[in-house]
Protein backbone atom coordinates (compact mmCIF):
# COMPACT_ATOMS: atom_id res chain seq x y z
CA UNK A 1 0.00 0.00 0.00
CA UNK A 2 3.00 2.37 -0.28
CA UNK A 3 1.44 3.74 -3.48
CA UNK A 4 -1.64 4.97 -1.59
CA UNK A 5 -0.26 8.43 -0.78
CA UNK A 6 0.95 8.83 -4.35
CA UNK A 7 -2.44 7.73 -5.68
CA UNK A 8 -4.19 10.14 -3.35
CA UNK A 9 -2.21 13.19 -4.50
CA UNK A 10 -2.36 12.07 -8.12
CA UNK A 11 -6.16 12.02 -7.90
CA UNK A 12 -6.35 15.41 -6.15
CA UNK A 13 -5.75 17.20 -9.46
CA UNK A 14 -8.83 17.82 -11.66
CA UNK A 15 -6.88 17.49 -14.93
CA UNK A 16 -5.50 14.12 -13.88
CA UNK A 17 -8.99 12.99 -12.88
CA UNK A 18 -10.21 14.05 -16.34
CA UNK A 19 -7.37 12.10 -17.97
CA UNK A 20 -8.33 8.99 -15.95
CA UNK A 21 -11.94 9.52 -16.96
CA UNK A 22 -10.89 9.47 -20.60
CA UNK A 23 -8.73 6.37 -20.04
CA UNK A 24 -11.69 4.62 -18.38
CA UNK A 25 -13.13 4.55 -21.92
CA UNK A 26 -10.02 2.89 -23.35
CA UNK A 27 -6.37 3.26 -24.28
CA UNK A 28 -5.12 6.63 -25.57
CA UNK A 29 -1.88 8.23 -26.73
CA UNK A 30 -0.40 11.51 -25.44
CA UNK A 31 -1.52 13.19 -28.66
CA UNK A 32 -5.10 11.92 -28.24
CA UNK A 33 -5.15 13.11 -24.63
CA UNK A 34 -3.63 16.54 -25.39
CA UNK A 35 -6.30 17.47 -27.95
CA UNK A 36 -9.52 17.57 -25.84
CA UNK A 37 -7.73 19.09 -22.84
CA UNK A 38 -6.23 21.89 -24.93
CA UNK A 39 -2.84 21.25 -23.36
CA UNK A 40 0.67 20.95 -24.73
CA UNK A 41 2.07 17.44 -25.09
CA UNK A 42 4.82 18.08 -22.48
CA UNK A 43 2.14 19.22 -19.99
CA UNK A 44 0.10 16.05 -20.60
CA UNK A 45 3.26 13.96 -20.34
CA UNK A 46 4.00 15.46 -16.90
CA UNK A 47 0.52 14.50 -15.67
CA UNK A 48 0.92 11.00 -17.12
CA UNK A 49 4.23 10.61 -15.32
CA UNK A 50 2.50 11.40 -11.98
CA UNK A 51 -0.31 8.93 -12.73
CA UNK A 52 2.18 6.26 -13.79
CA UNK A 53 4.32 6.71 -10.65
CA UNK A 54 1.16 6.42 -8.54
CA UNK A 55 0.45 3.09 -10.23
CA UNK A 56 -2.86 4.30 -11.66
CA UNK A 57 -1.91 3.90 -15.33
CA UNK A 58 0.46 1.74 -17.34
CA UNK A 59 2.12 2.53 -20.69
CA UNK A 60 3.28 0.22 -23.42
CA UNK A 61 5.58 0.82 -26.35
CA UNK A 62 4.10 0.69 -29.83
CA UNK A 63 6.70 1.98 -32.29
CA UNK A 64 7.26 5.64 -31.46
CA UNK A 65 4.02 5.82 -29.48
CA UNK A 66 3.47 4.94 -25.83
CA UNK A 67 -0.28 4.48 -25.37
CA UNK A 68 -1.65 4.68 -21.79
CA UNK A 69 -4.32 2.64 -20.07
CA UNK A 70 -5.81 2.35 -16.58
CA UNK A 71 -3.74 -0.01 -14.42
CA UNK A 72 -5.53 -3.16 -13.32
CA UNK A 73 -3.93 -2.71 -9.88
CA UNK A 74 -5.79 0.63 -9.56
CA UNK A 75 -9.02 -1.24 -10.24
CA UNK A 76 -8.01 -3.88 -7.67
CA UNK A 77 -7.44 -1.20 -5.04
CA UNK A 78 -10.94 0.11 -5.68
CA UNK A 79 -12.45 -3.35 -5.24
CA UNK A 80 -10.60 -3.70 -1.98
CA UNK A 81 -11.86 -0.32 -0.84
CA UNK A 82 -15.44 -1.29 -1.72
CA UNK A 83 -15.05 -4.15 0.76
CA UNK A 84 -13.97 -1.69 3.43
CA UNK A 85 -16.78 0.74 2.67
CA UNK A 86 -19.16 -2.20 2.97
CA UNK A 87 -17.75 -2.96 6.42
CA UNK A 88 -17.98 0.68 7.57
CA UNK A 89 -21.59 0.94 6.35
CA UNK A 90 -22.42 -2.39 7.94
CA UNK A 91 -21.27 -1.03 11.30
CA UNK A 92 -23.50 2.04 10.91
CA UNK A 93 -26.51 -0.02 9.83
CA UNK A 94 -26.06 -2.59 12.59
CA UNK A 95 -26.32 0.29 15.05
CA UNK A 96 -29.37 1.56 13.13
CA UNK A 97 -31.02 -1.84 13.66
CA UNK A 98 -30.77 -1.19 17.41
CA UNK A 99 -32.13 2.36 17.10
CA UNK A 100 -35.08 1.09 15.01
CA UNK A 101 -35.90 -1.70 17.46
CA UNK A 102 -36.06 0.90 20.22
CA UNK A 103 -38.24 3.24 18.10
CA UNK A 104 -40.75 0.52 17.28
CA UNK A 105 -40.88 -0.53 20.94
CA UNK A 106 -41.68 3.04 22.01
CA UNK A 107 -44.30 3.24 19.26
CA UNK A 108 -46.01 0.11 20.60
CA UNK A 109 -45.86 1.57 24.10
CA UNK A 110 -47.63 4.72 22.89
CA UNK A 111 -50.37 2.78 21.12
CA UNK A 112 -51.11 0.71 24.23
CA UNK B 1 -31.82 -11.11 6.51
CA UNK B 2 -30.11 -7.74 6.86
CA UNK B 3 -27.39 -8.49 4.30
CA UNK B 4 -25.87 -5.32 2.87
CA UNK B 5 -25.00 -5.20 -0.81
CA UNK B 6 -22.70 -2.64 -2.35
CA UNK B 7 -21.76 -2.51 -6.00
CA UNK B 8 -20.68 -0.13 -8.71
CA UNK B 9 -23.07 0.39 -11.61
CA UNK B 10 -22.10 1.85 -14.99
CA UNK B 11 -19.25 4.36 -14.86
CA UNK B 12 -20.56 6.77 -12.26
CA UNK B 13 -22.86 5.01 -9.78
CA UNK B 14 -22.43 3.18 -6.49
CA UNK B 15 -25.54 1.32 -5.28
CA UNK B 16 -26.07 0.11 -1.71
CA UNK B 17 -29.06 -1.95 -0.51
CA UNK B 18 -29.98 -3.05 3.01
CA UNK B 19 -33.10 -4.51 4.66
CA UNK B 20 -34.37 -3.35 8.06
CA UNK B 21 -36.84 -4.99 10.45
CA UNK B 22 -38.83 -1.77 10.88
CA UNK B 23 -41.41 0.27 8.98
CA UNK B 24 -40.38 2.67 6.18
CA UNK B 25 -41.59 5.47 8.48
CA UNK B 26 -39.14 4.50 11.24
CA UNK B 27 -36.23 4.05 8.81
CA UNK B 28 -36.98 7.41 7.15
CA UNK B 29 -37.14 9.14 10.54
CA UNK B 30 -33.84 7.56 11.60
CA UNK B 31 -32.30 9.08 8.45
CA UNK B 32 -33.72 12.58 8.93
CA UNK B 33 -34.02 13.30 12.68
CA UNK B 34 -30.85 14.71 14.20
CA UNK B 35 -31.09 12.96 17.57
CA UNK B 36 -31.59 9.60 15.86
CA UNK B 37 -28.84 10.13 13.26
CA UNK B 38 -26.30 10.85 16.00
CA UNK B 39 -27.05 7.46 17.54
CA UNK B 40 -26.03 5.39 14.56
CA UNK B 41 -24.24 7.31 11.79
CA UNK B 42 -21.08 7.44 13.89
CA UNK B 43 -18.68 5.65 11.55
CA UNK B 44 -15.94 3.35 12.79
CA UNK B 45 -16.10 1.93 16.33
CA UNK B 46 -15.05 4.51 18.91
CA UNK B 47 -15.94 7.48 16.69
CA UNK B 48 -18.79 9.91 17.37
CA UNK B 49 -20.71 12.57 15.48
CA UNK B 50 -20.59 15.67 17.71
CA UNK B 51 -22.07 18.02 15.06
CA UNK B 52 -25.18 17.07 13.09
CA UNK B 53 -26.85 19.95 11.26
CA UNK B 54 -29.73 18.65 9.22
CA UNK B 55 -32.30 21.09 7.72
CA UNK B 56 -34.88 18.71 6.29
CA UNK B 57 -36.37 20.82 3.50
CA UNK B 58 -35.39 21.29 -0.17
CA UNK B 59 -32.27 23.48 -0.17
CA UNK B 60 -31.73 22.76 3.53
CA UNK B 61 -28.16 22.46 4.75
CA UNK B 62 -26.42 19.30 5.93
CA UNK B 63 -23.26 19.31 8.00
CA UNK B 64 -21.98 16.19 9.77
CA UNK B 65 -18.75 16.23 11.77
CA UNK B 66 -17.07 13.06 12.96
CA UNK B 67 -14.48 12.83 15.72
CA UNK B 68 -12.20 10.00 16.84
CA UNK B 69 -12.11 11.51 20.36
CA UNK B 70 -8.37 12.25 20.06
CA UNK B 71 -8.48 15.43 17.99
CA UNK B 72 -8.82 13.56 14.70
CA UNK B 73 -11.83 13.79 12.44
CA UNK B 74 -13.37 14.98 9.21
CA UNK B 75 -16.63 16.53 8.07
CA UNK B 76 -19.19 16.39 5.32
CA UNK B 77 -21.42 19.18 3.97
CA UNK B 78 -24.39 19.00 1.64
CA UNK B 79 -27.87 20.17 0.72
CA UNK B 80 -31.23 18.46 0.51
CA UNK B 81 -32.82 18.42 -2.94
CA UNK B 82 -36.11 16.61 -2.23
CA UNK B 83 -37.76 14.88 0.73
CA UNK B 84 -40.80 12.61 0.33
CA UNK B 85 -41.84 11.20 3.71
CA UNK B 86 -41.45 8.23 4.21
CA UNK B 87 -40.22 6.92 0.89
CA UNK B 88 -37.47 9.03 -0.67
CA UNK B 89 -34.63 11.44 0.13
CA UNK B 90 -32.49 13.19 -2.49
CA UNK B 91 -29.43 15.10 -1.36
CA UNK B 92 -25.98 16.22 -2.50
CA UNK B 93 -22.92 15.74 -0.29
CA UNK B 94 -19.19 16.25 -0.33
CA UNK B 95 -16.45 15.22 2.08
CA UNK B 96 -13.84 17.70 3.30
CA UNK B 97 -10.47 15.97 3.58
CA UNK B 98 -9.88 18.95 4.07
CA UNK B 99 -10.34 19.92 0.38
CA UNK B 100 -13.91 19.27 -0.77
CA UNK B 101 -14.44 16.19 -2.92
CA UNK B 102 -16.62 16.56 -6.05
CA UNK B 103 -20.37 16.50 -5.35
CA UNK B 104 -21.93 13.11 -4.74
CA UNK B 105 -25.63 13.10 -5.69
CA UNK B 106 -27.51 10.55 -3.57
CA UNK B 107 -31.03 9.20 -3.84
CA UNK B 108 -32.21 7.06 -0.91
CA UNK B 109 -35.43 5.05 -1.28
CA UNK B 110 -37.36 3.22 1.45
CA UNK B 111 -39.82 0.58 0.28
CA UNK B 112 -42.08 -1.64 2.30
CA UNK B 113 -40.71 -5.19 2.16
CA UNK B 114 -42.85 -7.68 4.02
CA UNK B 115 -42.86 -6.61 7.65
CA UNK B 116 -39.76 -4.51 7.10
CA UNK B 117 -38.13 -2.03 4.75
CA UNK B 118 -35.80 -2.31 1.78
CA UNK B 119 -33.47 0.68 1.51
CA UNK B 120 -31.76 1.45 -1.81
CA UNK B 121 -29.08 4.11 -1.77
CA UNK B 122 -27.86 5.21 -5.16
CA UNK B 123 -24.82 7.51 -5.45
CA UNK B 124 -24.14 9.36 -8.69
CA UNK B 125 -20.74 10.93 -9.27
CA UNK B 126 -20.06 13.51 -12.01
CA UNK B 127 -17.86 11.14 -14.04
CA UNK B 128 -15.93 7.87 -13.92
CA UNK B 129 -12.71 9.49 -12.69
CA UNK B 130 -14.51 11.23 -9.85
CA UNK B 131 -15.93 7.92 -8.70
CA UNK B 132 -12.43 6.47 -8.87
CA UNK B 133 -11.17 9.44 -6.88
CA UNK B 134 -13.97 9.13 -4.32
CA UNK B 135 -13.25 5.47 -3.83
CA UNK B 136 -9.52 6.22 -3.56
CA UNK B 137 -9.94 9.03 -1.00
CA UNK B 138 -12.45 7.05 1.03
CA UNK B 139 -9.98 4.20 0.98
CA UNK B 140 -7.69 6.19 3.26
CA UNK B 141 -10.34 6.40 5.98
CA UNK B 142 -11.51 2.86 5.40
CA UNK B 143 -7.95 1.68 5.84
CA UNK B 144 -7.62 3.63 9.07
CA UNK B 145 -10.73 2.01 10.52
CA UNK B 146 -9.56 -1.42 9.43
CA UNK B 147 -6.13 -0.96 10.94
CA UNK B 148 -7.73 0.24 14.18
CA UNK B 149 -9.89 -2.90 14.27
CA UNK B 150 -6.90 -5.03 13.42
CA UNK B 151 -5.00 -3.51 16.35
CA UNK B 152 -7.86 -4.44 18.66
CA UNK B 153 -7.80 -7.99 17.41
CA UNK B 154 -4.05 -8.23 17.78
CA UNK B 155 -4.11 -6.74 21.28
CA UNK B 156 -6.77 -9.21 22.45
Amino acid sequence: MQTLDAAFSALADPTRRAILSRLALGEATVLELAKPFDMSQPAVSRHLKVLETAGLITRRVEGAKRPCRLASSAIGEIDRWLDMLRQALEQNYNRLDGVLAQMEQEEEGNVK
Amino acid sequence: MSQLTLKTEGDTHVVVTRRFAASPESVYRAHTETALLQKWMTGPDGWSMPVCINETKPGGKIRYEWSDGNGGGFHLTGEYVALEPFSRIVHVERMHLPDPTPDNHIETRFEKDGAGTLMTLRMTLPDAATRTAMLATGMEHGMEASYARMEEVLAA
